[in-house]
């Protein structure tokens, strides 16, 4: 049969395999499509970080000061004296590999650099050389390296392949988080004045207007004005929110993603009109717009930075003199506010501990720092039948939830969100155990990587979480992703329409509001997003 | 005999070797994992892979559907479209198989005709393949450029906040220099000029 | 082949031809059995002090552990007191399943469900997990086991542990062989084995053999040696276990002297553990003392009703509510927001 195709024929010439080779030899190709843009000078400048410059990650020079190395490695010095955490991180990992096939990066890129010890290697390397007697003596062998330009520019790209996650460290039997070291890394390469244009603008925006988009006093009120009319348009009843107001009892905030981009903008609403139908039971809450981000992106720019832009919560509350605060649905900033705020900016002692002027109930939990998730809030109200729901309003919907990381890991806000699903929607499921709860699989976009310039990385990130969606799409045709997270409600859109496109995206609050039976609400035919309630309109008939 | 039936006969081991070669273009690290995880949730790359590769090779059995080899390929190549890979290693796992049955085919005496005429069937699905590369890329594309206006800029129009030049005026810092920003990325042309928050 | 893993084998190998080349070529009786040993305590003692001070020296800016179930919030919300303590009583519990059972490393054991004929299977991570346990579990029992050796007479607790590692015991009586009484210590072969496992894993699993160093194998290879030096000078060549008593006693009252007879085997045993001894601060091996000082695992998760304090909490420049109404203060007026400065 010689007249017949050898099996080798072309098919050699597709190759695609590096030969095998230790990672400290692998160099890093820095691709488009899993990199963010460059921070923008005017941003760095603004809220007074250093080395303001045009730079551009594919460019060989990066124009970092002459003593970079110095900068560094001093930097580092100082986090290792001021931190416990990343001083034992950098010395007790015994790379039993636990953690590798945990990441959200490495399950989606392939990229074994994306295992969590190894995104730690990275720093750990640099780490034995430059501090430890060791590894200074027996160098490679102990995987000690010094810093180079190179090893620099593989801290940058791999640290900003880690959303902060913690999912590896749920898996660590010593708890090394690798979001405490991305959080180092990343402080260390702001020094530098390495960050990302996603988060350093926002950071500047938020620094000065008070919200990461940089909206004025004015639109923001004009924005939630829309919103009012929106609302009427859908219910007939008209919602009258306060802004600024001094002496309110309570001061509400919450990402701005939600009042700015789509389907946030929903749940706003769900908040505007919670509080309305809360306000004749004794809730006197007040917007704010100097305080109008819950989230902070400077948490994942230093916690110095993170402090100055969360200033603003307790100044504000202060300021109006409000009893306590309500926090409205995101990750990252719950886990600012429930293991960081009353430390940084505390103590809250001008506050008294929450109460709920509904119910009565104290939020005993919240006591010391005086701010209270709306899902709490929520299911508290819930569990007194103080909200007259009515959940076959989202009969239409098959609703799974989303742990968001934050909330999840760095708070164990759990069944307060499945309490509040499970009383405004019939068809609620799960998706498998092994990605929800404590194992949540990331969006694959935290920590300030929802940029659109790296797509692929986000798409790739948010793999594991798309594919059980996925599976509970087809297994119980859930329709509706739901999660309590304004970068999720930002981000899993986009997810869901390459990977599972039949899926949209809600939050707590909005389907709260489309279940809850406002006092003078008109016939509702439709849901806030004004798509037609099935059934609805031959109810009457 | 026919490619066809050397299908048939030798279903789970060219089902193995062929998801051994396509998972063996991940670098070894992985590979090990996406080859032994077997819970899908932990691993939906070996899952996705595994699962489309079987049913193409239950497509190459018979006659061949372009809609039901597009369900097979789609997801695996719509992971290998967002992974560490060019246009033509994302898609030429399905040329693999060539080499599989070509092997196979020297064995059982399969006729020159036979086999060419199977291979055209292959070339047919490595060229549905690209389409469907092409159309991941494009949805990558238009999720690049459009993400922002869909989401924030849509929700400013509704609201009748957006006029001609309202973000010009508004002079957030940074937001001018945002698109320089941007361009020393050098991927400007994706990103929608008209989006002024840099969101 | 790998560079990593072969230095290693080649120091440990090093190391014993040293011990070897030492004692009976040189006669360094009195390096190997008094010197030697005495260093490496000082140096485990005053080092192992020297890290874990040093840990200790920086402090817990925040309280930063990683919840693993239902934090404490409303009474009636079922909270998951170990797995998210919210008081010190349940930190314990936590920090002591991770301690002795491994707790977050039984996380990575998945019961599986195949579709396919579902069959139930365990992940092989589970061997990790025991192999894991079986290894320091076995090690503590080897070490208390040891302190027979250091004090007179033998406490209580070293008996019943002893009595525990050879309850099992077996009787062996071939030509070769014969091993009977004494009875046969359990411990020193499960850590044998499961450190021999350990070190397979490393060398053939891929993902771990990428991110190993050669520290991470020359302390198995070292452990290695040291058990099987131990084993064969218990159960092959019997050494006099009275006189190396007395000569282990003579070293705890700070008056050594050196045995007589017990042969080589014995102080290559001696000193591969005073090597181990000598390394361990200066290794990842500390994690035995960092595992109690993880802050993700060792604080509560209750920072919301009890406030955390940063000792080194510094002042930081903030964007004031004035300066944002300094800035704002028209368009606030128009858009008919309160402001603290009138027209």
């Amino acid at each position: 049969m010689s007249d017949l195709p050898k099996p080798d024929e072309f098919l050699d010439t597709i190759d695609h395999k590096p030969p095998p080779k230790g990672w400290m030899d692998t160099p890093t190709q820095i691709k488009p499509g899993m990199y963010c843009y460059a921070s923008n000078p005017k941003s760095v400048e603004y809220v007074g970080l250093p080395n303001a410059r045009q730079w551009n990650p594919l460019d060989d020079d990066w124009g970092l000061p002459e003593n970079w190395r110095q900068i560094l490695h001093e930097g580092f010095k100082e986090r290792l004296d001021r931190f416990r955490s990343i001083k034992v991180f950098m010395d007790i990992c015994v790379r039993c590999g636990a953690c590798a096939d945990k990441c959200h990066f490495f399950i989606g890129t392939g990229d074994p650099k994306n295992m969590p010890v190894l995104r730690a290697e990275l720093l750990r390397s640099v780490y034995r050389n430059d501090f430890t007697t060791v590894g200074k003596i027996f160098g490679r062998l102990n995987g000690s390296r010094k810093m180079t330009l190179d090893v620099l520019k593989e801290w940058w790209y791999y640290l900003f392949q880690c959303t902060e996650c913690r999912r590896c460290s749920v898996f660590c039997p010593y708890g090394i988080d690798t979001a405490e070291i991305t959080i180092m890394g990343r402080e260390l390469l702001n020094l530098l004045g390495l960050n990302i244009d996603w988060i350093a603008t926002p950071v500047a925006n938020c620094y000065r207007t008070g919200n990461h988009l940089g909206i004025q006093p004015h639109a923001y009120k004009d924005m939630l004005d829309f919103f009012v009319d929106d609302i009427e348009e859908v219910t007939g009843v008209r919602v009258e929110p306060s802004f600024n107001k001094k002496g309110a009892d309570v001061l509400f905030i919450t990402p701005s993603g939600d009042v700015f981009a789509d389907p946030g903008t929903y749940t706003a609403m769900g908040y505007l009109i919670l509080f309305h139908y809360l306000k004749d039971m004794g809730l006197d809450i007040t917007w704010s717009t100097y305080a109008s981000e819950g989230g902070n992106f400077g948490f994942f720019t230093s916690h110095e930075m993170m402090k100055r832009l969360n200033s603003k919560m307790y100044a504000e509350a202060k300021r109006l003199g409000v009893k306590w605060i309500l926090g409205g649905e995101c990750g990252h900033m719950w886990r600012v506010i429930h293991q960081y705020m009353d430390t940084m900016n505390g103590p809250a002692d001008f506050m008294e501990t929450p109460v709920s002027p509904i119910t009565g109930t104290r939020f005993e939990n919240a006591a010391s720092t005086k701010m209270v998730h709306i899902a709490e809030f929520l299911a508290d109200l819930i569990k007194h039948g103080k909200l007259n729901l009515d959940p076959s309003r989202n009969d239409h919907l098959k609703v799974t939830y989303h742990d968001s990381c934050n909330p999840a890991r760095g708070m164990g806000l759990l069944d307060e969100p499945r309490y509040v699903i499970q009383n405004v929607c019939n068809h609620f499921y799960e998706m498998p155990p092994n990605t929800i709860r404590e194992q949540t699989f990331c969006c694959g976009s935290g920590s300030g990587l929802n940029a659109g310039e790296d797509m692929e990385l986000r798409m790739a990130g948010g793999l594991p979480r798309a594919n059980a969606v996925k599976y509970v799409h087809e297994k119980h045709g859930v329709n509706m992703l739901s999660c309590v997270c304004a970068i999720d409600r930002a981000v899993l859109p986009a997810l869901m329409e390459y990977w599972v496109p039949e899926v949209d995206v809600t939050g707590l609050c909005e389907l709260v509001a489309n279940a809850l039976i406002i006092p003078g609400e008109k016939k509702k035919t439709t849901d806030l997003r004004g798509e037609d309630l099935p059934g609805m309109e031959d109810e009457d008939v | 005999m026919k490619p066809e039936k050397i299908i048939e006969k030798h279903k789970s081991a060219i089902e193995k070797r062929w998801f051994d070669m396509v998972i063996d273009t991940y670098p070894r690290d992985t590979s090990v994992f996406l080859k032994r995880e077997k819970n899908p949730f932990s691993n939906p790359v070996g899952e996705a892979t595994i699962q489309g590769l079987n049913g193409l090779l239950n497509e190459l059995g018979g006659d061949i559907d372009r809609k039901r080899v597009s369900t097979y390929l789609d997801p695996i190549i719509r992971i290998r479209a967002v992974q560490n890979f060019t246009a033509s290693q994302a898609v030429n796992f399905v040329l693999f198989l060539k080499k599989i049955i070509r092997e196979l085919a020297e064995k059982e005496n399969t006729a020159a005709s036979e086999l060419l005429a199977f291979e055209t069937k292959i070339d047919e699905i490595s060229l549905a393949a690209f389409d469907i590369f092409m159309s991941c890329k494009e949805t990558l594309y238009s999720l690049r450029a459009n993400e922002v206006r869909n989401r924030t800029f849509k929700a400013f129009q509704r609201a009748g906040l957006i006029h001609e030049d309202a973000f010009t005026e508004t002079g957030i810092p940074g937001v001018e220099g945002l698109n320089e920003a941007r361009g020393n990325g050098g991927e400007a042309a994706v990103v929608d000029e008209k989006d002024p928050l840099g969101h | 082949m790998n560079e990593n893993y072969m230095f290693s084998l080649m120091a440990v190998i090093l190391l014993f031809l040293l011990a070897v080349l030492g004692v009976d070529g040189f006669g360094l009786y009195s390096f190997f059995g008094i010197f030697v040993p005495y260093l490496s305590f000082a140096v485990f003692v005053g080092f192992f002090l020297y890290r874990v001070i040093g840990w200790a020296r920086s402090p817990v800016p925040f309280r930063i552990p990683t919840t693993c179930g239902q934090g404490k919030s409303l009474p009636w919300i079922k909270h998951a007191p170990i797995d998210n303590p919210s008081t010190t009583g349940g930190v314990v519990v936590r920090m002591l399943l991770e301690i002795v059972l491994f707790r977050s490393l039984f996380r990575n054991v998945k019961l599986q469900f195949r579709e396919r004929g579902a069959k139930i299977f365990y992940d092989w991570e589970l061997w990790l997990w025991i192999a894991a346990l079986a290894f320091h579990w076995a090690f503590f029992a080897v070490v208390v086991r040891h302190l027979r050796f250091f004090t007179e007479p033998t406490p209580g607790f070293v008996k019943f542990f002893e009595y525990m590692d050879s309850f099992f015991r077996v009787e062996i009586l071939t030509d070769v062989v014969q091993i009977g009484l004494p009875a046969m210590f359990i411990s020193g072969f499960v850590l044998l084995v499961a450190v021999v496992y350990l070190l397979l894993r490393r060398m053939f699993i891929p993902k771990v053999k990428y991110i190993s160093l050669s520290s991470d194998y020359f302390p198995l290879f070292l452990i290695i040696a040291i058990a099987v030096s131990g084993i064969l000078m218990r159960y092959v060549s019997k050494v006099d276990i009275v006189s190396v008593k007395a000569f282990t006693l003579s070293l705890v009252k700070l008056s050594p002297a050196l045995p007589e007879g017990v042969g080589t085997i014995f102080y290559v045993h001696l000193f591969l553990v005073c090597v181990l001894l000598v390394y361990f601060p200066f290794s990842k091996l500390m994690h035995m003392g960092g595992v109690f000082m993880s802050p993700t695992r060792n604080l509560a998760n209750n920072t919301r009703m009890k406030r955390h304090v940063n000792p080194w909490n510094y002042p930081v420049d903030v964007h004031t509510y004035e300066e944002y109404e300094e800035e704002f203060r028209d368009k606030m007026i128009e858009a008919g927001l309160p402001v603290e400065k009138g027209e």
